[in-house]
């Protein structure tokens, strides 16, 4: 087996009395991009700040490349010469945007000449080399944050250290930022691990989705199976399933189950047993409206009334009451089509298969 | 006021005809006042850095203490110096009395607090966030360091002129520890005391005015430096 490029071992930190990451053990592999997502104050920074060496942890083993980074400051130092790490708000120094990309480089003690080239294919890469010049303070958010990545990408580090790399930036410079990204990635078989607090975001750019939630890593997977089968409410409800039932496994016929949700039966796929309590997540977008019961092979199939319907592009949002809140997305023409509107009588159907079952602690 | 027009008027003679021995005042003033903020810049940067990134038990009082030497008496400090400079203080073996050499070591006295604690709050202003963005860029403590000075950089020429200032324009510790000596020792500030006390209001007057023309060159320059 190779040995991973990062492992950490029940890495342990807390500050001002609190636990802020607890116990936490991850291995990343070579070229592997790995993202870290979770809400806010989940210790998705602090947990980068620890692997780029920048913090100790108060606990556990961190190794890079297969040794312990706390056996000398040395080591560390060198170890952080092979990363980069792009800082959640970006700081330029006070000098020229080329110098500023220069600075690593420099402080590994590269020739001017490399330095050069390096330096002006990186603003190349971010489409800055007319900035070359300017005062990197004079520059706007986007700029900063384009320049963030030149710097840390112009070291060739061997991994990558993101800190929402596109949270405090519009649209246009987000989707810019995105591709740059995608394209190093590609490119450079450089290993990432990235935080971010969009999902979305994770599941474009990496092959595997590590899920934070209040200092604990919850769940690791690939983005499918964190986004089709999250590992409780909390990462069901972060993920974007927006409609979580409670129930009970009412009987079971193999892997099929009948849960009962408010006194309404819902036919779901599950491993559970009778009695035991869980939560239903649906997604909105594999509810389907009719104004008349479907004969169709979805074994869900449940009356109820429109209470809300609002058109977000080209989706529409409806809230439905079928004995407990359902929303469901459909596109806005056959919303319109259907004319759905508040106070519609609808039947919401959805596949058993479509439905994922969690148990509830 | 007639005689101080014609005094007004010769000292402007005295300094657009170059006159020697003002020309010779004005360059030893110079001289000295430079080595001494050079001295003191070599020692206050780097010893500013070692207290603002270390840690250590009474940290914050060092710093007050620092604060409350800005404004020192020159007189004090002249004092001091003499003391020690002496026949019977303890480097009286240097004979250093009453040199170009003892005013300097006054001086540098006399500015270290001020250069420490200006350059203690200019580094004070770069923020946490540079450090880090540094050393996860790779830079080594050396390395960190150097950068925050250049990052810091603005603050530190203010500090190094502000000091400057202070050590050109002090009369306290060249007249006690220089001795004001014709030729040797004698300063801008030195011979303007003595000039006007005995009379010779003309010598006075036009060093003077290159005192202030000294200053206005040193403001200009830090202004330059504050808009860039
Ligand atoms: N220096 C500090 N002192 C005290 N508490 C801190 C410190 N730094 C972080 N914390 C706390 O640690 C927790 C985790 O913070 P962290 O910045 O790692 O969260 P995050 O997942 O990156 O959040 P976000 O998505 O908002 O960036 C938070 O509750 C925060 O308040
Ligand atoms: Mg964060």
């Amino acid at each position: 087996m190779t040995v991973p490029l990062i492992e950490l071992r029940d890495i342990y930190k807390t500050r001002e009395g609190r636990d802020i990451l607890k116990r936490i053990s991850l291995r990343v592999s070579r070229g592997e991009v790995l993202a870290l997502i979770g809400p806010t104050g989940a210790g998705k920074t602090t947990l980068l700040r620890i692997i780029n060496l920048l913090d100790r942890p108060d606990g556990g083993e961190l190794l890079f490349n297969g040794t312990d980074t706390a056996s000398s400051d040395k080591f560390r130092l060198e170890s952080r010469r092979r990363m980069a790490f792009v800082l959640q708000k970006p700081v330029v120094f006070n000098s020229s945007v080329y110098d500023n990309i220069a600075c690593g480089l420099k402080w590994r003690g590269i020739d001017r000449h490399q330095i050069t080239t390096r330096v002006n294919d990186m603003l190349e890469m971010v489409g800055m080399t007319d900035y070359c010049k300017r005062n990197a303070r004079t520059l706007s958010g986007g700029e900063m944050q384009r320049i963030a990545v030149a710097r840390a990408v112009a070291t060739n580090p061997e991994l990558l250290l993101l800190d929402e790399p596109t949270a405090n930036l519009d649209p246009v410079s987000a989707i810019k930022i995105e591709e740059t990204l995608t394209g190093i990635i590609r490119q450079n078989a450089v290993t990432v691990i990235m935080a971010t607090h969009d999902m979305a975001q994770g599941q474009r750019l990496a092959e595997r989705i590590g899920v934070l939630a209040d200092g604990e890593l919850v769940q690791t997977g690939t983005p499918g199976e964190i986004f089709t089968r999250p590992g409780n409410r909390d990462i069901a409800e972060f993920v974007g399933m927006e409609n979580l039932l409670e129930g009970v496994i009412a009987s079971c016929e193999g892997e099929m189950a009948l849960i009962d949700v408010n006194g309404t039966m819902i036919e779901a796929v599950t491993d559970c047993n009778v009695g035991e309590e869980v939560s239903v997540g649906i997604r909105p977008e594999n509810v389907t409206i009719a104004l008349s019961r479907l004969s169709s092979s979805a074994r869900n199939c449940l009356p109820g009334t429109i209470t809300w319907a609002v058109s977000s592009g080209p989706l529409c949002r409806v809230e439905i009451d079928c004995g407990f809140p359902l929303v469901a997305l459909v596109t806005k023409r056959s919303a319109e089509e259907m004319g759905l509107e508040k106070g519609i009588k609808v039947y919401a159907t959805f596949k058993a298969v479509s439905l994922h079952v969690i148990r509830r602690r | 006021m007639g005689e101080l027009w014609d005094g007004f008027l010769k000292a402007l003679e005295l300094i657009y005809t170059f006159d020697p021995e003002v020309m010779q005042i004005a360059g030893r003033s110079l001289s000295i006042g430079l080595t001494s903020i050079v001295i003191g810049s070599v020692i206050c940067i780097p010893l500013a850095g070692l207290i603002h990134f270390n840690q250590f038990w009474g940290k914050r009082f060092l710093v007050s203490l620092i604060q409350t030497f800005y404004s020192i008496p020159t007189v004090v400090v002249g004092l001091f110096v003499f003391v020690m400079l002496s026949n019977v203080g303890p480097l009286g073996g240097l004979g250093l009395l009453f040199s170009p050499a003892a005013i300097v070591v006054g001086q540098v006295l006399l500015i270290t607090p001020i250069l420490l604690g200006l350059v203690i709050s200019a580094f004070r202003g770069v923020d946490q966030t540079i450090l880090d963005t540094a050393r996860s860029m790779g830079a080594s403590g050396w390395q960190v360091a150097v950068l925050v000075i250049k990052e810091a950089r603005f603050g530190v020429m203010a500090a190094v002129i502000m000091g400057f200032g202070r050590a050109i324009s002090e009369v306290g510790i060249s007249l006690m520890v220089g001795g004001n000596i014709r030729g040797v020792t004698r300063v801008i500030t030195t011979a303007i005391s003595l000039e006007s006390s005995k009379g010779d209001i003309e010598l006075a007057l036009a060093l003077g005015m290159i005192l202030i023309f000294i200053s206005l060159v040193v403001n200009i320059i830090m202004n330059r430096i504050q808009q860039k």
